[in-house]
């Protein structure tokens, strides 16, 4: 088996963040590497320098040639590594969704200026890729009415309808049930025994072990180990790439108490099955940490809204504390004492133009605390922020910079001060620790324990199975809408459910 | 009732109607292209302005009228790479580069055509387009009158509809142009570039939406005037939208559009007596409002419509 | 060469930015004005001592800023919530015409009242002139871009329908135009023999207004939330519709203050060229002045100084007044360019930014 790659030295660095530092990685035909590393670790930037998208401050990059031999690529050009046969599947797919399959795959492969399309001989071509592959997808619908693994077989179609002979897949089973995260890593192996070599990133370990063949692990954008798949085992590769340094959260045992959230056979309709609820019904005690698992875009969007008060059921109730919440609202929602943590801090948490400390009282101003007849409270205001940064260990350019400032992990645990100040009785956790390092990731999941201890009730939704068990006292899977009880911790079994095929 | 019904089937209105149309539908096609793309373009007032004293400028000072729809267009491309150049690249609002072009195209056009012709009483006037009258096929009843009392123009602005349909909808470049205007990471991604995409369709709209101003100074009248665009600019952002960004509705709302003014402007000989003249003058702005608000729900936007994107950025 | 997004943005290039660009705009006009054949430097200076050169056309120059600064107000306050009202044009009208209406004798109140009731009536009208399309907005998801500008035209062609009849002054000798506000109604002038009144004033105490409640109050925050960004605003509980609604109602009727101070200030009855496109220009008073409303007074009087010294050049010199317009256009979007170098970077070297994942 011959090289077909070579990084040399690769070094990265943005403003004060060194990002990769002096990184070699060797890629064999037909091999199947794993990119290892937990968030932050430079896994996307390295590969984003050999896609192109970046160039690196030092370093060089050697790609085989048609007939195998090891050529120079010039870097900085993704159209040059696309011509060299280098693709890439992005976490965020790059899909137009107006147009259908067909016409995503083939956009940028002919000239531009012709009077028609060469339809014919693509889907010819395409057909004879989906034959060999198993990766099948529907090509004359809009992509916008496909589902997310269908999208993503698309994703990986493009890069093979251009004859790449080494594909880069950046998180591919993120959105996906475990089932369909097993055929996708069937194909792969399929692709690879034709000779594709195949690169993915990942920071889940049982995929990693069980799917690649050489594991290469970053930590803090440094190459810290490279081991043969066979001859490793779990705890080896998760200490290389932890370092050792965190402690995952005790669970102590908790009684559960009385019910604090109920839903009683709720509906939302959404705009398709994946973003609504169909007559669910719920229970969340104190003392009590409810997990949601499923593949995201299951329905989670549409029971977090409710919670989180943006969506009125059309039939059902809700309620706190034994009591209705009638017509919910956000601040309804807040007043009753439920505190949210959203899905996408970035964009739902915080207003990233306005400073730190606006953010921090963003969902209390009507509180006496921080105005008086209307007029704010200044003062009052910068150094209660400054008092809750210090408690919630939220560090950056201080209360008076603008939140978009912050790292991911920070703008969490600002979110986090501001949930758990009000000592909600109910906390809704979407996704709280998606994107997160470890370090921020652990942080978070002490204080929702912390909080279950205190009495409060959590619904923990995630797409990360492995926190949904982690953490939970009990476990809903989410599918096409409909909430169905775990009756075991089983991993299959919650799969199954996940992919809505258990009986 | 019988009045409209008469009014309905005479061919003086449906030609009237489409001579109202053929600016709006050169309007609507050019915002159909940048919005398409993913650029709002509120320049369109202004560069109709442009277009119509370019293109009557370039005819007065003698280069033929077919000089003057280049010249036109010339003007529309070079406001649409200003307005595609400070919202592409460089990312900046939409709306407000956009008013700021309608601003500096009007008024330039005005200082050019003060500064030219000082102190004119009364505009001076051009030898506009002529009807394409094409024998034995103007004799046919009802269409020849009415599609053969249509200048040149009218004749380009229907056939652009079914161009740019084509062009949309059957060619590489289409797919692309309607890829850019749904996510431009997509187009990135496949080593096209969304800025040349991009700027490239504010361009080529704009210079139609000029031809949609020069229709006015060399087809519809023969001079130009202070406040002669009125508006018509802003109705096609309307229409647009009402159009679902789609061409051949693009034509349809026009021609709604024109038939609605045409139908009007008789009601208004009909019943002048009854009525201010000024609800009549209302009607189309009013019409455009209503269309808006049918069509806006229901509307399928280009889904990066007003996002700006930044290479490297994702 | 690459796009860098600052992280932070200096003071200095806040305050410099729109400064640096009128003085463009400005040098720029230089070659419209050799364009149309004139001596440049005579008519800059011409320009400057259109403005300067007396206390009675400084006057006029702040005759000129006083609904300048209304519009200004207007479009500042809406676009600092995203609410794009393109209608403050309209909206004056609207003003002006119910100041008219309760101004002009038919309602018998005493001249002590009737100068607040014709303010307030005029304030009013101009809301309920924005109100009608953020409504549209709210309701139906009609782009209120759109709508402001059509609509501009609408309420032009209802005021000259008003003029041409059930306003139009019997004593008019057949012009459109209403009657004549009553004289005790009129807003007192600041200066004698001078057309500057108290209007301007009103104005600045606006501009303080509304400073205050955008940078002190939990209105001005909700406001600012649901503009920077209006998820994660309702998210947090604000109710985004109804702050929509509020800034609609303030800034129409800072627009509908700016006919009011035109017609009860200035001219004292109200014709349909009441205004040369203030409504408009307000527009680019307000992107001069980055939105801040203390900005928005010197900006209308950058603006106004424009058109002042312009006219005054014209008549000197015989260019175009036109080139004024020309002026504000170019500010407008040399602003905008300016802008870009506050909050971006350009490096000139081949590397990437990007996040680090």
């Amino acid at each position: 088996m011959g090289k077909v790659l070579a990084l040399k030295g690769l070094s990265k660095r943005f403003g004060s963040v060194q990002a990769n530092e002096a990184i070699d990685l060797d890629l064999n035909k037909g091999e199947v590497l794993a990119l290892l590393g937990e968030n932050g670790s430079g896994k996307t930037t390295l590969m984003n320098m050999l896609f192109g998208h970046y160039l690196p401050d030092t370093g060089s990059i050697d790609v085989a040639d048609r007939q195998g031999s090891l050529q120079p690529l010039t870097l900085g050009h993704p159209q040059i590594s696309l011509t060299k046969g280098i693709g890439m599947v992005h976490q965020h797919f790059t899909l137009a969704e107006n147009l259908n399959a067909l016409d995503n795959i083939v956009l940028g492969t002919e000239p531009l200026i012709s009077f028609k399309r060469n339809t014919g001989s693509a889907l010819k071509k395409l057909e004879k890729i989906m034959h060999e592959t198993g990766l099948f997808a529907p090509l004359d619908v809009s992509v916008g009415k496909l589902s997310v693994g269908e999208r993503q077989r698309i994703e990986i179609l493009k890069a093979l309808y251009r004859d790449v002979r080494i594909l880069v897949l950046d998180e591919p089973t993120a959105v996906l049930t475990p089932q369909e995260a097993d055929d996708l890593f069937d194909n792969i192996n399929t692709m690879a025994k034709s000779g594709l070599s195949v690169i993915f990133i990942s920071h889940k370990l049982r995929e990693v072990l069980s799917f690649s063949q050489r594991i290469v692990v970053l930590r803090q954008g440094k190459k810290v180990g490279e081991l043969v798949t066979n001859k490793t085992n779990e705890s080896e590769i998760a200490h290389l790439m932890v370092g050792g340094g965190v402690k995952s959260a005790e669970r102590e045992t908790c009684t559960p108490g009385k019910a604090v959230l109920q839903l009683n056979q709720v509906s939302i309709t959404g705009r398709s099955k994946r973003d609504s609820l169909f007559d669910q019904s719920l229970e969340a005690r104190a003392h009590e940490i409810l997990g949601i698992a499923g593949v995201s875009g299951n329905g989670q969007a549409a029971l977090a809204s409710l919670i989180a008060g943006l969506e009125v059921p059309e039939n059902g109730s809700i309620l706190i504390d034994s009591s209705e919440i009638e017509k919910p609202t956000p601040k309804k929602m807040i007043g009753a004492g439920v505190g949210r943590i959203p899905e996408d801090r970035h964009h739902e948490g915080i207003i990233g133009t306005m400073n730190l400390a606006d953010n921090l009282i963003i969902e209390k101003l009507d509180d006496q605390e921080i105005q008086n007849f209307g007029i704010l409270k200044r003062s009052k205001i910068k150094t209660n922020a400054a008092h809750l940064c210090k408690s919630y260990d939220v560090r950056g350019p201080g209360v008076d910079a603008e939140a978009r400032l912050f790292s991911g992990g920070n703008i969490q645990k600002m979110i986090l001060a501001r949930v758990f100040e009000q000592n909600p009785k109910l906390i809704l956790a979407n996704q709280p620790t998606r994107g997160l390092d470890m370090g921020a990731s652990a942080e978070v999941r002490r204080r929702l324990l912390d909080a279950r201890k205190n009495g409060a009730a959590i619904l923990l939704i995630s797409e990360d199975l492995d926190e949904v068990l982690a953490l939970s006292d009990r476990i809903l899977v989410m599918h096409d809408g409909n909430l169905i009880p775990a009756e075991t911790r089983d991993r299959a079994q919650i799969g199954l459910l996940m992919a809505g095929t258990a009986a | 009732m019988i009045d409209i019904l008469n009014i309905l089937l005479s061919e003086s209105f449906w030609a009237a109607s489409l001579r109202i149309a053929s600016p709006l539908i050169f309007g609507v096609l050019g915002a159909l292209l940048c919005e398409r793309a993913g650029v709002l373009n509120l320049g369109i007032e202004g560069i109709f302005v442009a277009g119509a004293m370019a293109g009557w400028m370039a005819v007065w000072l003698g280069a033929g009228l077919w000089g003057g729809v280049f010249f036109a267009m010339l003007a529309g491309a070079a406001l649409g790479l200003i307005h595609g150049i400070l919202t592409v690249p460089l990312g900046l609002s939409q709306h407000v580069s956009g008013l700021g072009v309608t601003l500096f195209a009007t008024s330039l056009s005005y200082f050019v055509y003060r500064t030219s012709l000082p102190a004119v009483s009364s505009p001076p006037r051009i030898e506009p387009f002529r009807a394409l009258d094409i024998p034995i096929l103007s004799d046919l009843p009802f269409v020849g009158p009415v599609l053969f009392q249509q200048t040149a123009l009218t004749w380009l602005a229907l056939l652009l509809v079914a161009v740019i349909w084509y062009v949309m909808n059957r060619t590489p470049l289409g797919s692309a142009l309607r890829a850019v205007g749904d996510n431009p990471d997509s187009v990135d991604a496949q080593g096209l570039s969304v800025y040349a995409l991009r700027i490239g369709a504010v361009v080529a709209g704009s210079s139609l939406m000029a031809l949609g101003g020069a229709f006015l100074t060399m087809s519809a009248f023969d001079a130009f005037f202070f406040g002669m665009v009125n508006g018509r600019g802003w109705i096609c952002i309307a229409l647009v939208i009402f159009a679902s960004w789609q061409p051949g509705k693009a034509l349809l709302g026009a021609m709604l559009f024109g038939a609605f003014d045409a139908l009007q402007v008789r009601l208004q000989t009909e019943v002048g007596a009854l009525v201010p003249g000024q609800i009549f003058l209302m009607a189309p702005y009013l019409l455009s409002i209503l269309a808006l608000v049918i069509a806006a729900r229901r509307a399928d936007y280009p889904r990066a419509l007003l996002t700006p994107w930044f290479k490297g950025q994702r | 060469m690459r796009i860098e997004p600052r992280s932070k943005v200096s003071k200095t290039l806040i305050i410099s930015v729109p400064i640096l660009s009128s003085f463009a705009a400005l040098l720029i006009a230089a070659i419209p004005i050799s364009f149309a054949g004139a001596n440049i430097l005579q008519a800059y200076q011409e320009m400057f001592f259109g403005v300067f050169g007396s206390v009675f056309s400084f006057s006029e120059m702040l005759t000129r800023a006083t609904p300048l600064i209304f519009t200004g107000l207007a479009a500042a306050l809406a676009f600092r919530a995203r609410l794009w009202n393109i209608g403050a044009e309209g909206q004056l009208y609207l003003g002006a015409l119910l100041s008219v209406v309760v101004g002009t004798g038919y309602f018998d109140l005493p001249p002590l009242l009737l100068t607040p009731v014709i303010i307030l009536c005029g304030a009013m009208a101009g809301a309920v002139g924005m109100a009608v399309p953020t409504f549209l907005k709210v309701r139906f998801g009609a782009d209120e871009v759109v709508t402001t500008l059509l609509l501009n035209f609408v309420i032009l062609i209802f005021i000259q329908m008003m003029l041409e009849g059930a306003l139009k002054d019997p004593m008019g000798l057949g012009w459109p135009q209403s009657s004549p506000i009553v004289e005790e109604a009129m807003l007192p002038k600041l200066l004698p023999r001078m057309r500057v009144h108290s209007g301007l004033i009103l104005a600045i105490v606006c501009a303080v207004v509304v400073h205050f409640m955008l940078s002190r109050t939990v209105w001005g925050f909700r406001v600012r939330a649901v503009g920077e960004n209006a998820v994660a605003a309702k998210y947090a509980g604000i109710p985004v519709h109804r702050s929509l609604f509020m800034v609609a109602i303030f800034s129409g009727a800072l627009a509908g203050l700016a006919g009011v101070s035109e017609v009860a200030g200035l001219k004292g009855y109200l014709t349909a060229d009441l205004s040369p496109g203030f409504g408009y220009t307000g527009i680019v008073v307000a992107m001069l002045a980055g939105l801040s409303p203390l900005g928005v007074v010197l900006a209308a009087i950058f603006i106004a100084s424009v058109f002042v010294g312009a006219d005054s050049m014209s008549r000197a010199m015989g260019v175009s007044s036109y080139l004024a317009d020309l002026v504000v256009a170019l500010s407008l979007l040399s602003v905008l360019v300016g802008g870009f170098a506050t909050r971006f970077r350009i490096v000139w070297s081949k590397r990437q930014p990007g996040d680090n994942g």
